[in-house]
Order: structure tokens, then sequence, then C-alpha cells
């Protein structure tokens, strides 16, 4: 190999490797600002400020007596609770899937608004990945297990 | 018994492979005529137990044997028996069992396609072949095995397969699809791996690997299609793509397998490229493999998903070893494949190759790094996060339209040095055209940015690759006086790769326009449709007319009858509806599609499809609540990926022509002899 192509080839390695440094810099630059969050109403309530426009998904239950459907607006109304009694109030667009009841367990994508209002742009009832009955008082962690493909079926 | 077999039938491949794999690498080192004729052997004895376990497995499910377990795991006697038969891969180890069939399928010809083939390169490459078929025997003997019997009391009965894979006709061909798309990537990973361990790479040899590749990419860009179509027809959220980590595991190894495809072409014809062309071969089988363990293993939670099992940890193992010994053999080896010829100018088409191959590897890099970006931030602070769609449409748009417009130059230009004023001249009537379809464009309200700039290079490729495909047959008609069709058909039949390749490209410019039409230009509404009340929705009038309960042995359909008027024009009355299985409790929804745009020629026409999505229907049946959206030229998002499936296959197949020479040929050697 001939000095000349040897320089020409370190040339063309550190095009690519600049090349790709600064792809990889764009790419991890622009996706903090596209990420979504998973989150239960504690943690939601424990980043403060932070919480304020992010793309969040909220897993909880639907707490008792709270749920709400106005036909006329195309909304759903109902407050979300975790585990530890901490809750956040909804607002869902589009009409709620058949299943949706209080008590049941839900993930509602979504962005939380300064009113202290969570708004959410998909509805998701929880069921078994395995495609079982759905267990109430199932925790978040397994909410975000078996909700995650709903979020491409719905 | 069924099960006990199954089981022989397996371990017996699992040998062979072993064996094979074995004899096909000391072939290759000591070019020993015997151990390449056992290769071969084991390569065909592969194909047919692996046929043979396949076939065992498809009678049990056919009989509902529920001795053996797979069988009670996804069998059902009230399921119909297409599904019962496609259920094979409805489940984990049924789907590693059909995936080593499909191996054993593509071992079984390739061992017959080379066994008057050069031995050195022929042994090393089945070796390593049979090496992968191995490890996959040895998961569907193992940790993945279908053929255990049934725990304790053998029931009477199963639970039948995923209610979703009951829903449609496309989830019944789009597995095998991508099945084989993804499988046969091996071909040309033992091939390229076989170049190296050999240390040298003959036209024949780029050829085959070439044929290969594009082979395996049609059935992958079939598979992503019939994916997408279905996910379109049946889930009801009105998308065919969604960035989804087990979509992006298919893309990723056909962008790599697109740019092997064009630099192999480069590395045929001028002898360049030979490192990077083969680095893209490896690759691409390495992100097929990286693809199945997203899919089979449960890291990521999705439609594909089965849960979680141990599988994954020695998916990871496999496709380690698979990475290091590509890299070490593109270390060790790579300098035995020195390029012959120096780099042409800036005006040839090998430079637009490169160019694009960058960007392909570009992007392939964007979407591993948001797929991936999940799983590493969780292993590092256990945060819960996904990579949002916005990020990998900001990423990829630029991307996908550069090449686009790089799809459009390359054509015009030629092999080796060109001249800058003929290829402009060769480009000018393109970009007028893409020049007046942007204005036109832009005069009728179509402004947006990206869709636009879509649109116009879509104009810009279309025209170079369709110039392609009618000029040398209507030169040919004025030489020689023929009918237009007939020199076509002459030309064609002539050129059958160069046909093919167009009309991929002009199934990519068909895409181009359906993807920025119908993500661009989508409407989305949810409404209430109160029994017999006529409602505007989206240009729309929508009257929901009844409800019908329709009882099958497996599920429960809840019908809702909707009136679809456009104007005073009666489109029909479409039905979405509301599936309940009874191994789910959630509902399943098919939604209804018509297509009905502005003037309605038919589903060909740049017409847009009207799409009706059932959320609920109220307790006393007289309401129901429906998300609308239209979806203007999506069809073209389909018969694009058809023309891509169809013109990567006219491509691979061996030439018409080359097959006359080789009977030719044969002729020859029976009357000399």
């Amino acid at each position: 190999m001939s000095s000349n192509t040897r320089t020409s080839r370190m040339f063309l390695v550190g095009a690519l490797l600049v090349a790709g440094g600064g792809l990889a810099f764009v790419a991890m630059s622009d996706m903090g600002e596209n990420l979504v969050y998973y989150w239960e109403p504690t943690q939601l309530m424990e980043a403060g400020d932070d919480a304020y426009g992010a793309q969040i998904r909220l897993a909880g239950l639907v707490q008792a007596d709270t749920l709400n459907w106005d036909e006329p607006s195309q909304t759903v109304q109902l407050v979300v609770e975790d585990a530890n009694q901490v809750s956040v109030p909804v607002i869902a667009h589009g009409a709620p899937p058949q299943m949706l009841r209080e008590g049941i367990g839900v993930v509602v994508e979504g962005t939380y608004t300064q009113a202290g209002v969570f708004e959410a742009d998909q509805l998701l009832v929880k069921h078994s990945n395995e495609y079982k009955a759905p267990e109430e008082g199932a925790t978040a962690e397994e909410l975000y297990q078996t909700l995650e493909q709903d979020f491409k079926t719905n | 018994m069924v099960s006990l077999i199954g089981r022989t039938l397996v371990l017996l491949a699992l040998g062979a492979c072993a064996a094979g794999g074995v004899a096909g690498l000391v072939a290759g080192k000591t070019r020993s005529r015997q151990a390449w004729k056992f290769t071969i052997a084991m390569g065909l004895a592969f194909a047919v137990l692996m046929t043979l376990a396949t076939g065992v497995m498809e009678y049990a499910l056919i009989v509902h044997d529920f001795s053996v377990s797979y069988v009670a795991q996804v069998g059902s006697l009230s399921t119909p028996l297409t599904i019962t038969i496609v259920s094979l891969w409805s489940s984990l180890e049924g789907s590693i069992l059909f995936w080593g069939f499909v191996l054993a399928a593509a071992t079984g010809v390739f061992a017959w396609s080379m066994r008057n083939r050069d031995p050195e390169h022929g042994s090393y490459a089945l070796g390593v072949l049979l090496l992968i078929g191995a490890f996959f025997t040895f998961l569907a003997a193992g940790v993945a095995n279908p053929f255990l019997p049934t725990p304790g009391m053998v029931p009477l009965d199963g639970p039948g397969p995923n209610a979703l894979l009951q829903n449609h006709l496309l989830m019944i061909i789009h597995p095998p699809a991508l099945y084989m798309g993804y499988v046969t990537m091996a071909v040309p990973f033992s091939m390229a791996a076989s170049a190296l361990l050999a240390g040298r790479l003959e036209a024949n040899w780029m050829r085959s690997l070439r044929r290969w590749t594009l082979f395996s990419w049609s059935w992958l860009s079939l598979g992503l299609l019939l994916g997408g179509w279905w996910s379109y027809e049946v889930l009801g959220w009105g998308g065919y793509w969604a960035w989804d980590p087990v979509e992006n595991a298919a893309f990723m190894p056909w962008l790599t397998a697109t740019a092997f495809v064009h630099s192999s072409q480069v590395m045929e014809r001028r002898g360049q490229f030979k490192g990077w062309t083969l680095t893209l071969g490896l690759a691409s089988f390495l992100l097929t493999m990286l693809g199945t363990f997203m899919t089979r293993s449960g890291v990521f939670n999705s439609v594909h998903a089965f849960g979680e099992g141990p599988i994954g940890p020695i998916f990871l193992g496999f496709i380690a070893v698979c990475l290091v010994f590509s890299l070490l053999l593109l270390g060790l080896r790579l300098h035995h494949l020195d390029p012959k010829t120096k780099m042409a100018g800036l005006v040839s088409r090998e430079a637009v190759f490169l160019l694009n191959n960058l960007l392909f590897v570009a992007l392939t890099f964007t979407v591993l790094i948001g797929t991936l970006y999940p799983l590493i931030r969780e292993a590092y602070d256990g945060a819960r996060i996904s990579v949002g769609e916005p990020y990998f449409n900001k990423m990829s748009l630029p991307v996908m339209v550069a090449i686009l417009f790089f799809m459009g130059v390359g054509p015009a230009l030629p092999w080796g040095d060109g001249n800058l004023n003929r290829a402009g001249k060769r480009l000018a009537v393109p970009l007028v055209v893409s020049g007046v379809v942007g204005a036109t464009l832009f005069a009728l309200g179509i402004r947006d940015f990206w869709p636009l700039a879509t649109f116009v290079t879509a104009a810009f490729a279309g025209v170079t690759s369709l110039r392609e495909l009618v000029e040398p047959a209507v030169n040919r008609a004025k030489q020689k006086g023929e009918n237009l069709l007939v020199a076509w058909w002459q030309y064609a039949s002539r050129s059958r790769a160069k046909v093919g390749a167009y009309t991929a490209h002009l199934g990519i410019v068909a895409l181009a326009i359906g993807i920025a039409g119908s993500a661009g230009y989508k409407q989305v509404m949810d409404v209430t449709l109160t029994e017999g009340e006529p409602k505007e929705v989206l240009g729309y009038t929508l009257i929901f007319e009844g409800h019908e309960t329709q009882q099958q042995p497996h599920r429960r359909s809840e019908v809702t009858w909707v009136r679809v008027y456009r104007g005073d024009r009666d489109l029909g009355r479409v039905d979405p509806r509301m599936n309940h299985y009874d191994t789910m409790a959630q509902p399943i929804g098919t939604p209804a599609v018509i297509s009905a745009g502005p003037g309605y020629f038919g589903r060909l026409a740049p017409s847009e499809d009207l799409y009706l999505s059932l959320t609920r229907l109220s307790d006393d049946k007289r309401a129901v609540s429906v998300r609308v959206m239209t979806h203007p030229v999506i069809w073209w998002v389909w018969i694009g990926g058809i023309m891509l499936f169809g013109g990567g296959l006219l491509a691979s197949w061996p030439g018409l022509v080359k097959l006359r020479e080789k009977r030719r040929t044969k002729l020859k050697q029976k009357v000399d002899a």
C-alpha cells in the first residue's frame, strides 16, 4: 500500500469519524426534547416544574366517583391515583374505551399543564399481556409492561 | 409419540449442522474434496430434517394433539383451520422452529446451488451457514423446544393463538415474508465471511452475493410493507409506521441491505468498496439478529413480544460471537482484498452511490441510537422512558429526502469519470418536470415544507427512473423498426436486473409520495353518532344505521353499520366492529376503511381513505363513538411496497439470458463429449 493511499484512507476515516460524531451529537441533543417519560402520580409530583410540558405516560388507577364523560365535547374526566394515594386530575380527549370504569388501571399519554391538570390525547385501559382478565390493583410497573403495545394499537 | 419424533428430528438436524459446519470450515482450509461433499450432504440433510420437524409440528397442530406442549399452548378446537396452521409462528417456541425451517430451506437451496462450484468458497460459506443453523436448532432443541410433552394432565382443549393473529389475512402472510427476509440474510453473511476467510472475491462470487442479498431484501421489503398494512387495516390507530422498536429492528437491516445492494455494484464493476460492501453485508445479518433478539427476548413490549424467557441472554451471546467473528474477519483478512482501481471523480455513478451509502448508514445509526437509548438509559439510572416519534421523524426526514434526490441523480451519471455538461443535459428534463410539479402543487395550496420537498424530489427521481425503463425500448424500436411493446419486452427480458432495479426505484418514489401525503395531510376527529342522525365529519356525512352481534366459535363481534355520503353521493355502508375474544378481556376493534377521495377514481388514483375506528358502543346500543380519519394518497404506500418486492425479486433472479447461455454450454459440452 503506498503512503498516498494510506494518507487518503486516514483522511477518509477521520472525515467519517467527524461526521459520525456530529450526527451522534445532533441525535442526542434532539432526543432529549423528544423523550417520553413513564411516570406515576408520585413521580409526576416529585418532578415539580420539570413536569410541565414534558411528554408523559402516566399510569395509575381510576379513583372511585371521578369518572365523567362529556359527549358533546368528546372529553373524559377522571382522577388517576397510585399506591401512595397521590392523585392527578386528567382530561382525556376522545371517547372512553369500552372497558373504562372506576377502579381499573389506566395509562394516559399527554402533558401536565400549569393548571395542575393532565391533558391526555390517549387513554388506555390496562389489560394483561397474555390476554387474560385484567387484575385490579395492578402496580404501575405492570401497567407499563402490558400497555406498551396498546399505544400502537389504539 | 409426536413430541418424541419431533425432538428426535430437531436433534438430528442439530447434529447435521454441527458436523457440517465443522466439515465446511475444514474443507475450506484443506480443500478436501471429501469434506466438501460431506458438507453439502449435511446442508441438504439439515433442510430435509427441519422440513420434517416442521411438518410434524403442523400435523400436531392440525389434529389438536394437546400432548405436545406447544399445541396445548396455542391450539384450540374452536380455531379455524387456516389460523391453526399459521399458529406455528404465533408464539415463541413455534416461531423459533419456523425460523429454523426457513434457514434450513435456504441452506438446502444454497448447498444445492453450490454443488458444482469452487469448493473453497462454497465450503467456507456453507460451513458458516450450518453453524448459524446449529445455533437455531440448539434453541429449538433446548430453551425454546416446542416438542416438549405437556406437563401433567393432557388438556382437552387449549386457549388458541393470540387473538390479534386471528383478525386478518395479512397477519397470515406478514410473518413468513419477514422471516424470509430476516433468515435468508444469513446467506449473504456466510458468503461475505467466506470471501474474507478465503481472502479472495471473484466476480461470480460477488454476483451471487448480490443476488442473495437482493432476494432477502425483497422479502424484507414485503414483510415491512405487510406489517404496516396489517397495522393500518386491523389495529385501528390509523397508521402504518410508529417507529416502534420492533419496526426499527426490521428497518435497520433493510437500510444496510439497500446500501449493500448499491455498493456491491461498484464492487462488481470497478473492484472498489470491497471492505465497505462486505461490512454492510455482515452488518445486515447482525442487525437481523439484533432484531430477533429485540422481538423475541421481551426487552421491548410490543405486539411482537412473547414475554421474557431465558432466550434473551443466549441470543445476546450469539450476537456477540457473530460480531466478534465479523470484526476479526474484517480486521485480519480485509487487506487480501485490496481495491484494483482508483476512485473515479465526483461526476460518476460510483460517487453518487458512495454518497447514498453514507446517508443510508447515517440513517441506520440514527434509528439505532433512538431504538437502543431507552434500554441504555434504564440500565444506567433506572428511568423508564421511550424516544418519541418526533425524534425519528425530524432526524430521518432530511436524510430520506436527500436519498431520494441522489436516487434521481445516479441514473443520469455514467460509471467512471463523467462529464458535467452531459450530466447536466441528462438532468434537465427531470429538473424541469419536478419544478413544474412543485409550482403546481404550491399553487394548489400544498405549501408545507417537507411534504412539498418530498413531492418535488419524488417527481425528479420518478422521471429519471421512468426514463431508464422506457428510453432503451424506444431506442430499440427506432433502430430495429419493432413495435414499441415488442421492443420493450425484448429489452426487459434482456436486462431483467435493470428493469427490476428501476421498478424498485419507482416503488420508492410511490412510497415517498404516499408517506408524505398520508402523514402530512391526515385529519383526525372523534365523534359520537346517534342512531339515524346524520353528522358532518371531515367532509363526509355519516349516519349510524344500526348494530348487530355476530357470534362465531372463537369470538363475538359487535358490528355497527355506518352509511357514508360525500355530498349527495352514497359511498355505501361500512361496518367498523369490535371483536370480543373469549381469551381476552379487552375487545379488539376492526376499523372500516374505504377509498373515497375527491373524484373517486378507485383505489389506484390519488384518492384518500376514510377510516372509521370504533371506540365505544353505548350500553343501549343507540350511540356509537368513532374515531374518524382521512388519509390522502395512502394507497401509494402499498403500491410502492409491492413494487419494491417485485422489482427486487426480478433483479435477484438469474437472468433468462444467463440460463440460455448455461443451456448452450451444457449442450456444447455434450456435443464435445
